[in-house]
């Protein structure tokens, strides 16, 4: 479960590592566009921009539909970031309460010791 | 390395993992240092679990904490945070000593989402696993959207901000 929110991050990451595809997000991100309009705007091959929209359609940070002859690209419904940080935020969260409860759980593991040892 | 120290039982002890199997759970699980028996109290006894339950790194405070732990029984939690409170409250479904709660969270309305956790000792220690199913993958959804890892509204997002500014104004 962990390898897969691990392998999730990654493959957001390693999408983002790449100036043209944070450039794609970015356009998406003010409207939808063809891969065409993409490859046009970015100045690359029909063939380039649909491997940069494959590694971001991979990431789930975008969608993708034909319609006819035309495929249309658009952000995708998973707003990735927002979750990653928020699931982060939430594992602190559990993180601290652990912490204490570790602390709550030493003192009774303690208490029982010393009981037993003096009954 | 000194005898005594590596003797000490850290080894799988102490990491918190938080995923989202399927769009309507979330499962978080932590190793703790102790028997079931042991944790499982500190999960079911009021005067216990108000001592973890709010850590005292975050800016939340409960502030009351009343549990009938039993099948039907319900529980309530009281929590202060910038002077308004908010309460969390439900039921108990299942109650089994040492090994299994599962609970309503009803503060969310007419579909509730509910929490499982299990208590798993191995070797003296205790694998606690606490799982979460909400009512649908929109519930979900819109807690994450709404920013909120309590349902204190936006607390935690400015957990960061309230530690420098605690800490400013401590200097």
């Amino acid at each position: 479960m962990v390898q897969y929110a691990i392998s999730r991050l990654d493959a957001s990451f390693a999408a983002l590592s790449d100036g043209t595809r944070r450039g794609v997000l970015e356009q998406l991100g003010r409207a939808d566009a063809s891969i065409t309009d993409l490859a046009q705007t970015f100045h690359m091959t029909l063939t380039g921009m649909r491997k940069h929209v494959g590694v971001l359609e991979r990431a789930e940070l975008v969608t993708t539909e034909k319609v006819g002859r035309v495929r249309t690209c658009r952000l995708g419904p998973r707003r990735f970031d927002d979750e990653a940080a928020w699931i982060e935020e939430y594992r602190q969260l559990w993180d601290s309460r652990f912490d204490e409860l570790d602390k709550v759980v030493d003192e009774l593991n303690w208490k029982e010791h010393v009981d037993g040892r003096s009954n | 390395m000194d005898a005594a120290i590596r003797s000490e039982p850290t080894n799988m002890a102490g990491t918190t993992t938080v995923d989202r199997p399927t769009d309507r759970e979330l499962v978080i699980t932590r190793i703790v240092n102790g028997p079931a028996r042991i944790v499982f109290a500190a999960w079911t006894k009021p005067e216990l679990l108000e001592r973890w339950w709010a850590p005292k790194s975050f800016p939340i405070k409960l502030l009351s904490c009343e549990m009938d732990v039993r099948v039907g029984g319900r529980y309530r939690l009281v929590f202060g945070y910038e002077g308004s409170t908010m309460d969390f409250f439900g039921r108990y479904v299942e109650v089994t000593p040492n090994s299994r709660l599962v609970w309503t969270n009803d503060e969310g309305g007419e579909e509730a989402t509910v929490t499982t956790v299990t208590f798993e000792e191995t070797g003296g220690k205790t694998l606690v696993v606490v799982h979460d199913l909400y009512p649908s993958k929109e519930a979900l959804d819109d807690a994450i959207e709404s920013g909120s890892t309590t349902g204190m509204p936006e607390a935690l997002g400015q957990l960061d901000e309230l530690v420098v500014t605690l800490g400013e104004s401590a200097a």
